[in-house]
């Protein structure tokens, strides 16, 4: 079972007390009536399924209920940080030279 | 019975009571404390198991949890009956039941032994070769033949009678295996104050000092020793013992998982205790101290009952006082064997030869066994092994070619090396490397926070281990970040080793009696059955890697997961593809390291207590009225309410029929409910619903349609505006949960800007429908401050007062088609509300009626039910509810998936009604429609039917479904095929009753 921190309640978690929730930083068009076909595809059919580091949303479900982003390897299933929704994409991972 | 292999005087069990026991049905008398495995053998029985697939005759080849042959089934009762349990691991208790397994009619004469004649039918791969053909014999003759035949102990066929408890843990210092490495890790770390667990599968610690008879560690002899620290350990406050407790899994973030068997050991456990316990421990930092699996030899038969591991015929010895055999041989390739046929000689036991299969070795053990007499043979190899029931004697031959030789034995204890256990390692998902010298694979790169230590890690010798653990316990206790860990250290001592054993190098792989011969038997994996000449036939046949070697020949794939097997699998593998081992490679190790009850894990999560049930605040009514309950979801939901003597159906007819003649009341609890509240609560259900809200007026309310992105229908209700920034929604009752979540997410991560708040009200509000033309009378009387009158209270609003002295949210709406109401009250006063409800409804003839009326009445009008009549690719225009999307509007979610090609196309499934051209005949819902039922099967289907009922009240059957272009073929007929004949239908449009909607104002 793996430990998350949630960035709200800024405390190390087990995963019981949060659903995962896709991928992260996908943005909901402002005009989203005018968005165009291959758009949309992108915006809600496409992710990245990347082996390695993933972008990811969670909900913090039993806890505070605050949906956050996180960095996570899915090779070794690390987190490697998490941050509040809305804050943009890290410039720089912890450990990332590894 | 004279127990007549112990030794009077061996052993730690000397004071220990009497135990009497049966092993198939034969009485036996054995002493508490010791293993099954160690009585049988104390009685001379070495026979107790056939092999899974040749079923040849088995007895014990170890004394611990690596055992592959001898599984049991211990009895306590009719329902306690646990298969395969390993008589070497399972302790004696008085009264304990044993049979054996896979074997008929009786253990020495078994028929399927047979198998071992027709072996070469059951060759590597025979699971895929053999059976295979024709392949109608594999379902109908093959697998059942081979499930009767082969196979492991039988399931009990009653539910567990047994409770298992679960206790999560936390700790600095989690020490996994309470051998001399473990004790020495532990004592490190606890004398630093952390909070230390130590755990070890065996009842007793100390690990291999249970045997190691050259074990001398501070002045006392080393078991001695283990006993003394670890109950120093127990007195200390920061430290958690556990005994009996097997590490079975390693997961992320230093999580493992460990099962402690409470009161498998006790022969009668009282109701209190529980059988297993399931411990999930979280720690800082994990010390490994899991210590070294011996292996076995790999010649001809050396699966005969008496052939064990050295090891194994020591701890009987030496733990339990027990000898194996009263003339031995002894077959090794490193110095460790000789320490058995040292202890056993002293021990008045004879020992007929050691065959040493190197060439030159030296040392002390060797000059020892030389001068105790003991007949000492180099370079030469045990090429098989004489006997059947049990060993009767060894053949030896110079390992490079010669005379044999035949000695008489009873017993022939094996060591090919000692093979680090580096399964929880590997579980942790550490790299193993490959030591070339010493030809073993050690832990090498680490994935979590945790150390190896001792033998597990290659670590030889008692003194270099105990060093090494001790200052790696210190240093986990320092780096679990505890702040005064180090700072008195000084109380503790380093235990000082005085003497100890060397185990070291060994051989991997077959030695020359496995023959290249391809009808000899010499086993590597003895519970698979798998031989070398298997392992040798696979590489022939194409299999290069190990991953497939494994697979191929079920190597190391059984229940033991090849503890034993596994090392000299892949070193024959290598061997014939003549490659380097670690380029043939290791398998994976992974959970469970020995087998786990489904009971631990299920724990108290069993019966009731697996899933919650919820109940409304009127179920305690509905109840003692005889209701019938369905489950939807975790609900309870009243079905229908039988009347003497009526069934499900006639119930139903009267319950519908009186609803629209008079008026029924329902419980509508269960519905979902969300309060949205705020400034720009509007603009959020603007965003999360198709339908508009701005404009509509507080104390009104408006059937909404809510989408995912992709535009298909993910949820309806009715919502209620209370207020200009207040709105009462109310959802499906299984998708309360996911719109609530759906909501929230929404509002949290793409709307943040918006001013709302939501609120799960679900559990707050009980909610009573008084649904038909009579519900205005019945309700009336009881409400104050609302005026109930048409003009006031029209279909689709909504207002707050008080019913019966409480508040109420009353809704004027319906889900029959008749004039409705939904009384919402507190969920405490929910039973009072409806009991003066119904006491109301009595004097104007009204029923209570369940789920199943709903659905009907429903139907008959046409309203669908979100998850029902659709399915998740269903659009608001495929369900006829085009009415319900705001036109003006500019956004919502799922406006941009409405439009996409494939969903504005035509020939879309569309909502229509169907009506039997019988109308006695009802249809199946979820039954298939086509156009032509004249056409080649395959048939092309068009749509299917979504909802389909007796209708009462229209004295015919309904139905709805899906079709393809379906509100283009009003008035076509089209036909459902069915097993028995093909039904004629018509399509209709979706309403069959009212078709006007004046009853709403009925
Ligand atoms: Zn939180």
């Amino acid at each position: 079972m793996l430990l998350i921190r949630c960035p709200y309640c800024e405390e190390e978690r087990p995963e019981l007390e949060f659903r995962n929730a896709g991928e992260a930083h996908i943005a909901r068009s402002a005009d989203m009536a005018a968005t165009s076909d291959d758009d949309f595809e992108k915006f809600f059919f496409i992710r990245s399924n990347p082996k390695g580091i993933i972008y990811e949303r969670w909900r913090h479900m039993h806890g505070c209920a605050r949906f956050f982003n996180a960095v996570r390897d899915t090779v070794s299933d690390r987190f490697l940080l998490t941050y509040k929704a809305g804050e943009p994409k890290p410039a720089k991972l912890p450990g990332a030279a590894e | 019975m004279i127990a007549t292999f112990r030794i009077p005087g061996a052993g730690r069990l000397k004071q220990a009571e009497t135990a009497r026991f049966s092993f198939d049905g034969q009485s036996y008398a054995g002493v508490e404390g010791e293993t099954l495995a160690s009585a049988l053998l104390a009685n001379g029985v070495h026979l107790v198991g056939r092999s899974f697939k040749y079923h040849r005759p088995r007895g014990f080849l170890s004394a611990g949890a690596e055992e592959p042959n001898a599984l049991v089934e211990i009895k306590r009762d009719s329902a306690r009956r646990t298969p395969n349990v390993r008589a070497t691991v399972q302790e004696l208790y008085d009264g304990l039941t044993a049979q054996s397994q896979n074997r008929w009619p009786s253990l020495a004469f078994d028929v399927s032994a047979l198998g071992d004649i027709a072996s070469p039918l059951l060759s590597a791969g025979f699971y895929y070769k053999t059976f295979m053909w024709p392949k109608s014999a594999w379902k109908n003759f093959y697998e059942p033949r081979i499930r009767a035949a082969a196979g492991l102990g039988v399931a009990p066929d009653q539910p567990d009678p047994d409770h298992y408890s679960a206790r999560f843990a936390h700790c600095d210092v989690l020490v996994l295996g309470g051998g001399a490495a473990g004790i020495a890790a532990a004592l490190a770390a606890a004398e630093t104050g952390v909070r230390v667990i130590l755990a070890d599968e065996q009842a007793d610690f100390g690990g291999s000092l249970r045997f190691e008879s050259g074990a001398r560690i501070d002045g006392q002899d080393g078991f001695a020793w283990a006993q003394g620290a670890v109950a120093a350990l127990k007195a200390m406050d920061n430290v958690r013992v556990l005994s009996r407790a097997t590490a079975f899994g390693y997961y992320a973030q230093n999580f493992v998982g460990l099962v402690e068997r409470v009161s498998d050991h006790l022969q009668s456990p009282g109701r209190e205790l529980p059988r297993e316990r399931l411990w999930q421990v979280r720690a800082k930092r994990v010390v490994l101290a899991t210590g070294a699996i011996e292996r076995h030899m790999v010649f001809a038969d050396n699966d005969r009952p008496g052939v064990m591991l050295a090891s194994a015929a020591r701890t009987y010895l030496n733990h339990f006082g027990v000898a194996v055999g009263r003339n031995v041989g002894v077959y090794t390739a490193n110095d460790s064997a000789y320490a058995a046929a040292i202890d056993l000689k002293k021990a008045g036991v004879g020992v007929a030869a050691i065959v040493d299969l190197r060439d030159h070795p030296t040392g002390s053990v060797i000059d020892e066994a030389r001068a105790l007499g003991i007949e000492v043979n180099f370079g030469r190899a045990v090429i098989r092994a004489g006997g059947k029931l049990r060993v009767s004697s060894m053949t030896v031959q110079p390992k490079n070619g010669g005379g044999e030789r035949t000695i008489p034995v009873d017993a022939i204890l094996m060591s090919a090396g000692w093979t680090p256990s580096v399964h929880l390692f590997s579980q942790s998902r550490g790299k193993v490397a490959f030591n070339d010298e010493t030809k073993r694979f050690v832990p090498g790169t680490y994935a979590q926070d945790c150390v190896s230590v001792g033998a597990c890690n290659g670590t030889d010798g008692l003194s270099a281990t105990i060093d090494e653990a001790y200052a790696a316990g210190a240093k986990a206790a320092k780096d679990a970040g505890v702040k005064n860990a180090g700072a008195n250290t000084v109380k503790g001592i380093k235990p000082k080793v005085d003497a100890s054993e060397s185990w070291s190098r060994g051989m991997l792989g077959a030695a020359p009696g496995a023959g290249p011969d391809t009808t000899v038997k010499a086993f590597v994996d003895f519970q698979n059955d798998v031989t070398a000449k298997d392992i040798r036939q696979a590489v022939h046949e194409g299999m290069r890697s190990i991953e497939h070697v494994k697979r191929f020949t079920t190597n190391g794939m059984a229940t033991d997961q090849g503890k034993t097997s596994n090392m000299h699998g892949l070193a024959i593998a290598a061997e014939t593809l003549d490659k380097p081992i670690p380029q043939v490679g290791l398998t994976t190790f992974r959970a469970p390291y020995t087998p786990v009850t489904f009971g631990s894990i299920v724990g108290h999560a069993r019966g009731p207590l697996f899933d919650p049930t919820r109940k409304t605040a009127i179920h305690p009514w509905a109840e003692p009225q005889g209701a019938v309950f369905e489950d939807v979801g975790q609900w309870k939901r009243a079905w229908y309410f039988p009347k003497a003597g009526e069934d499900m159906h006639a119930a139903v007819d009267r319950e519908c029929v009186t609803v629209r003649k008079t008026a029924g009341l329902f419980d509508a609890s269960t519905l979902g409910k969300i309060e949205v509240v705020g400034p720009d609560a509007a603009k959020f259900m603007e965003l999360l619903y198709t339908n508009p809200w701005e404009k509509l007026e507080p104390g009104r309310c408006r059937y909404g349609i809510m989408l995912r992105e992709d535009g298909f229908i993910y949820d309806d209700g009715v919502v209620g505006r209370l207020a200009a920034d207040r709105f009462h929604v109310t959802t499906t009752t299984g998708g309360a949960p996911r719109v609530m979540n759906h909501m929230e997410d929404y509002l949290q991560t793409e709307f943040p800007h918006l001013n709302v708040w939501l609120t799960s009200t679900t559990e707050q509000w009980a909610v009573i429908a008084v649904q038909g033309p009579k519900s205005r009378d019945i309700i009336a009387p009881l409400v104050e401050g609302i005026d109930m009158s048409d003009g006031a209270l029209p279909h689709m609003s909504v207002r707050e007062g008080r019913i019966c002295g409480v508040p109420t949210r009353l809704f004027r709406m319906s889900f029959t088609g008749e004039r409705g109401f939904e009384v919402n009250v507190p969920a405490d006063y929910g039973q009072a509300v409806w009991e003066a409800l119904w006491a109301e409804g009595q004097k104007h003839g009204a029923c209570a009626y369940g789920t199943e009326t709903m659905h009907v009445l429903r139907a008959e009008k046409g309203y669908i039910i979100v998850g029902q009549d659709t399915d998740g690719t269903v659009t608001p225009g495929d369900a006829g509810l085009d009415w319900a999307v705001g036109k003006k509007k500019t956004d919502f979610v799922g406006i941009r998936g409405m439009a996409r090609p494939d969903l504005v196309a035509k020939g879309r499934k569309q909502l229509v009604g169907l009506k039997t051209k019988d109308p006695k005949v009802v249809l199946e819902e979820g039954a298939q429609i086509v156009g032509d039922p004249k056409q080649a099967i395959p048939m092309t289907m068009i749509g299917h039917v979504t909802s389909s009922y007796w209708s009462e009240n229209c004295g015919r059957s309904i139905a709805l479904a899906l079709v393809t272009g379906g509100r283009g073929r009003m008035g076509e007929t089209l036909y459902v095929p069915m097993p028995n004949g093909t039904i004629e239908v018509e399509v209709t449009g979706m309403v069959f009753f009212d078709e006007k909607g004046e009853r709403l104002n009925g």
